[in-house]
C-alpha cells in the first residue's frame, strides 16, 4: 500500500519532458519532490507564477512571493509572474500540460467532487473548476476510501460536482486506474496490494483485464 | 499629465457609503489593500458586497470587516481560512456567492475591457452553472458569465507614479491588475509613490487611465499566511 509520498512518487512517473504542470494543494504538492532525472518541467501556480521553486531558506521568506496554497516559495531561473486573468488564460487555453489535484469523490464517468460538503464544509472551489473544465490531462491523487472506509471511486458522485467527465487517471494508496467509457480500468496495483482488495474498495464499475502488474516507483 | 494623487487614505475613500459593492485585490493576504481595509473598518459602513478571491483570516484582511459585521455579501472563490466567515455563512447571516477563480478574474477583466459577458467552460454541469445560459462551441459546453458591476475597486500595487501608472511585485499582482478600471472609481494604494517620469513607460503593468485615485499607504504589515521554509544543508 502507498502512503501520501508514495502516491506522489507514482504520479511523478507520469511527468514528461517539457511539461508545464499545475499541482493542487495536499498530496499533489508532494509530486514536485520526485521529478524524474533528466527531464525539464515547470510548475505553474494559479495565483500567478510559472517556474516555482522550493520553499525559501529561513529568513529569506518574501510575503509577496507565495503559491496558491499561500505558502512562501522561491522562483527558478526563467520564472515569471502574471495576473490572475492571464494565469487562467494559460489554463483555459490548454498551455498547461498536466493538472494534478485531490478529490473527495470521483465517478466512473470521470466526474469529480472536491469543493463542498453541504451544511458542513464550504471552503470554495478556488481554481479547481477552471482547471478540471479546461485541462486535457488530469490526474487525481487521493486515498481509495474515506476515513469511514467508504469507497471514493463511485458509480455516481454524491457531493456537489467540481466538473463533469474530466478525470483521466487516478492514483490512490491501492492502485493506478484509468477512467474509460465503461468505468475504472485498473492499470497497476500498489506494492503488496491484491486485485481483490482493490475490488472490495471500489464501488464504481472496475475493469480488470489480464494480469495486473505491481507498480514501479521511480 | 493628468494627476491622480490624493494625500491620504481618508481622501482616497471619499464617497464610500453603506450598501455599496467593492472589488478588493489580493490572493490570501498577499497583495491586499491593507490601508483601504483599515479605513473601511474605521468608517464602519455596513451592508457591503465585497468581491475578492478570499475573505482574509479572522484577524486580518477582510476578516476585520467580517468581525464588525460590515459585509452583507461576499463573492469569492475560496474562503477556507476564516472561522468567523464559515460561522456567519452557515448561520445564514452572511450571503455568499462562490465562483470559480478564473471566472472571478475574467468577470473583473471583462468589466475593465468593456465586455458585458463571456463564455467559460468552468463550472459546466455543476451548481455554479444553475440558471445560467449554456452553449456549445466545437463540441464542448460553456457557461455564460457576466462582467462585474462595482462602485469602488481597492487595489494594492508596489510602485506607482503621480499619473496612476502601476507596477506590481511578485505574486502580490494576482487580481489587482484585473480589477483596475473594473469599478466606477479605482483607488490604488502603493508602497512607493514616485513623480511622473520616474518610472520607465516600458515597465508599467497598468496604465494610469484605469486609476482615479492613488496614495502612498501609511504602513504595511504584509502578514504571511503560511510561512514555509527549508533547512540549509
Amino acid at each position: 500500500m502507498l502512503d501520501k509520498n508514495g502516491i506522489a512518487r507514482r504520479i511523478a512517473g507520469e511527468l514528461k519532458d517539457k511539461y508545464f504542470v499545475n499541482l493542487g494543494i495536499g498530496i499533489p504538492t508532494l509530486v514536485a519532490n520526485y521529478i524524474p532525472q533528466g527531464i525539464e518541467v515547470d510548475f505553474q501556480s494559479e495565483n500567478g507564477v510559472l517556474g516555482m521553486g522550493p520553499f525559501p531558506f529561513e529568513g529569506e521568506e518574501d510575503a509577496d512571493i507565495i503559491n496558491a496554497g499561500k505558502q512562501t516559495i522561491t522562483t527558478m531561473p526563467g520564472a515569471s509572474f502574471f495576473d490572475s486573468s492571464m494565469s487562467f488564460g494559460m489554463i483555459r487555453g490548454k498551455h498547461v500540460d498536466l493538472t494534478v489535484l485531490g478529490a473527495m469523490e470521483v465517478s466512473e464517468k470521470g466526474d469529480i467532487a472536491n469543493w463542498k460538503i453541504p451544511g458542513k464544509m464550504v471552503k470554495g472551489m478556488g481554481g479547481a473548476m477552471d482547471l478540471v473544465a479546461s485541462a486535457e490531462n488530469i490526474i487525481v491523487a487521493m486515498m481509495h476510501t474515506n476515513k469511514a472506509g467508504k469507497s471514493k471511486l463511485l458509480k455516481k458522485c454524491s457531493l456537489p460536482l467540481t466538473g463533469v467527465n474530466c478525470v483521466k487517471k487516478i492514483v490512490t494508496n491501492l492502485g493506478f486506474l484509468e477512467v474509460t467509457e465503461n468505468g475504472f480500468k485498473l492499470l497497476e496495483r500498489a506494492p503488496g496490494v491484491s486485485v481483490e482488495e482493490i475490488k472490495k474498495a471500489t464501488e464504481g464499475n472496475l475493469i480488470i483485464e489480464g494480469n495486473i502488474p505491481e507498480m514501479i516507483l521511480n | 499629465m493628468i494627476r491622480k494623487t490624493v494625500s491620504n487614505v481618508t481622501e482616497a475613500l471619499l464617497g464610500v457609503e453603506d450598501n455599496m459593492t467593492f472589488l478588493l485585490g489580493g490572493f490570501g493576504l498577499c497583495g491586499i489593500p491593507e490601508n483601504a481595509i483599515a479605513e473601511l473598518v474605521k468608517l464602519n459602513i455596513k451592508g457591503l458586497t465585497c468581491v475578492s478571491n478570499n475573505a482574509g483570516v479572522d484577524d486580518f484582511g477582510l476578516g476585520l470587516l467580517l468581525q464588525k459585521k460590515q459585509i452583507k455579501k461576499m463573492v469569492s472563490s475560496y474562503v477556507g481560512e476564516n472561522d468567523e466567515f464559515e460561522r456567519q455563512m452557515l448561520s445564514g447571516e452572511l450571503e455568499v456567492e462562490l465562483i470559480p477563480q478564473g471566472t472571478l478574474a475574467e468577470r473583473c477583466s471583462a468589466a475593465q475591457r468593456g465586455f458585458p459577458a463571456f463564455y467559460t467552460p468552468a463550472g459546466y454541469g455543476t451548481e455554479v452553472a444553475e440558471g445560467k445560459e449554456t452553449r456549445e462551441f466545437d463540441g464542448k459546453m460553456y457557461v455564460l458569465e457576466h462582467a462585474v458591476q462595482a462602485d469602488f475597486a481597492f487595489i494594492k500595487a508596489w510602485k506607482g507614479d503621480e499619473a496612476g501608472n502601476l507596477i506590481f511585485k511578485g505574486t502580490a499582482r494576482n487580481f489587482n491588475p484585473c480589477m483596475c478600471g473594473a469599478a466606477k472609481i479605482t483607488v490604488v494604494e502603493v508602497e512607493e509613490l514616485v513623480p511622473a517620469g520616474a518610472l520607465d513607460p516600458d515597465k508599467i503593468h497598468i496604465p494610469g487611465i484605469f486609476v482615479q485615485r492613488i496614495f502612498k499607504g501609511a504602513q504595511y504589515e504584509k502578514r504571511i499566511e503560511q510561512r514555509t521554509v527549508r533547512q540549509r544543508e
